[in-house]
């Protein structure tokens, strides 16, 4: 982890947000911080270098653009594999994020999380078949859990 | 509804903004529009809900924030209850009922890991009930891109 100083949270707090839709945006939190716009970008771009911001994009609602359905796929494949099996799935379209996590025995023996999205149950179930046929005979087991109510959903506020 | 240049923006823009002097200026001509237009319609974009937001996306880990899934088995017959006591935390970011014995799952950020286990420890006081803590070991993909 590396260290942020006070003028980089500000720059985390001043953004996190958003980014100023302003034709010099970066200037823009510059002014708003007291700080030079050179001086943010150079920041913003060393935040990126090592990994703290990820990039700065659109973040879609994906309900609004017809992904609306979504299972959280787990699966359990052996730990001395998952190495090389969890970026194939990775890299998978329909795959949106994918994690390895601990397993939680005897309850839960699943270490691979893959979400998958898509615009009905059925391209759920067709991207899950493509997973596990990726995993071939190194899968263990595995399960999907589909959301059946969002009980809290607020952004996250971080780093300020 | 969205037309044509709104889809090539939301497909583009998950991509990233260049940290330039006139990041909308290039992007906008890579799509062939003005950066005026361009930024109108990333304004409406937002506005209508079609992003959720627009700017730096941050890795909370490495900005030394505590981040981890967690996961209950509620009783049937005190679900309700146990999601509010869950919701009942501001660290808790999402929480979803999911089909599955573990069948409330929620999302913990908090300022440093620390925070995070003292808030998981007070949801299984609160609960009586065990929280399964899983953070993330590893990252093998954060796509989360979606042709629009």
């Amino acid at each position: 982890m590396s260290a942020l100083d006070t003028t980089d949270r500000a720059i985390v707090a001043a953004t996190q947000g958003g980014l100023p839709l302003v034709p010099r945006p970066y200037h823009a939190v510059a002014a708003a911080l007291g700080l030079d716009g050179e001086d943010v970008m150079a920041r913003m771009r060393r935040m990126q270098a090592i990994g703290i911001i990820r990039r700065i994009a659109a973040v879609p609602n994906h309900y609004r653009l017809g992904y609306v359905a979504n299972g959280m796929s787990v699966w359990d494949v052996p730990d001395d594999r998952i190495y090389r099996l969890g970026p194939l799935v990775g890299a998978l379209d329909c795959v949106t994020h994918c994690y390895r996590r601990p397993r939680q025995p005897p309850v839960w023996p699943y270490n691979l999380f893959a979400m998958v999205h898509g615009r009905d149950r059925a391209a759920v179930e067709e991207g899950v078949a493509r997973i596990a046929a990726l995993l071939g005979p190194e899968l263990r087991g595995h399960e999907v859990l589909y959301s059946s109510r969002i009980l809290k959903k607020t952004g996250f506020r971080l780093g300020s | 509804m969205l037309d044509a240049l709104d889809r090539r923006i939301v497909t583009l823009l998950q991509d990233g903004l260049p940290i330039c002097e006139h990041p909308y200026r290039d992007i906008a001509a890579e799509l062939g529009t003005t950066e005026a237009d361009l930024l109108a319609r990333l304004a409406g974009l937002v506005e209508s809900g079609v992003l959720s937001r627009f700017g730096p996306m941050y890795h909370a880990e490495r900005m030394g924030g505590g981040l981890t899934l967690c996961a209950l088995a509620a009783p049937e017959a005190r679900f309700d209850e146990i999601a509010v006591l869950v919701n009942a935390h501001p660290e808790v970011a999402h929480n979803y009922a999911r089909g599955h014995t573990l069948n409330m799952w929620f999302v913990v950020a908090t300022e440093t890991p620390q925070k995070a286990q003292a808030v998981i420890a007070a949801i299984a006081a609160e609960t009586g009930l065990t929280v399964h803590d899983m953070p993330k070991l590893d990252e093998y993909f954060i796509g989360l891109r979606f042709a629009a």
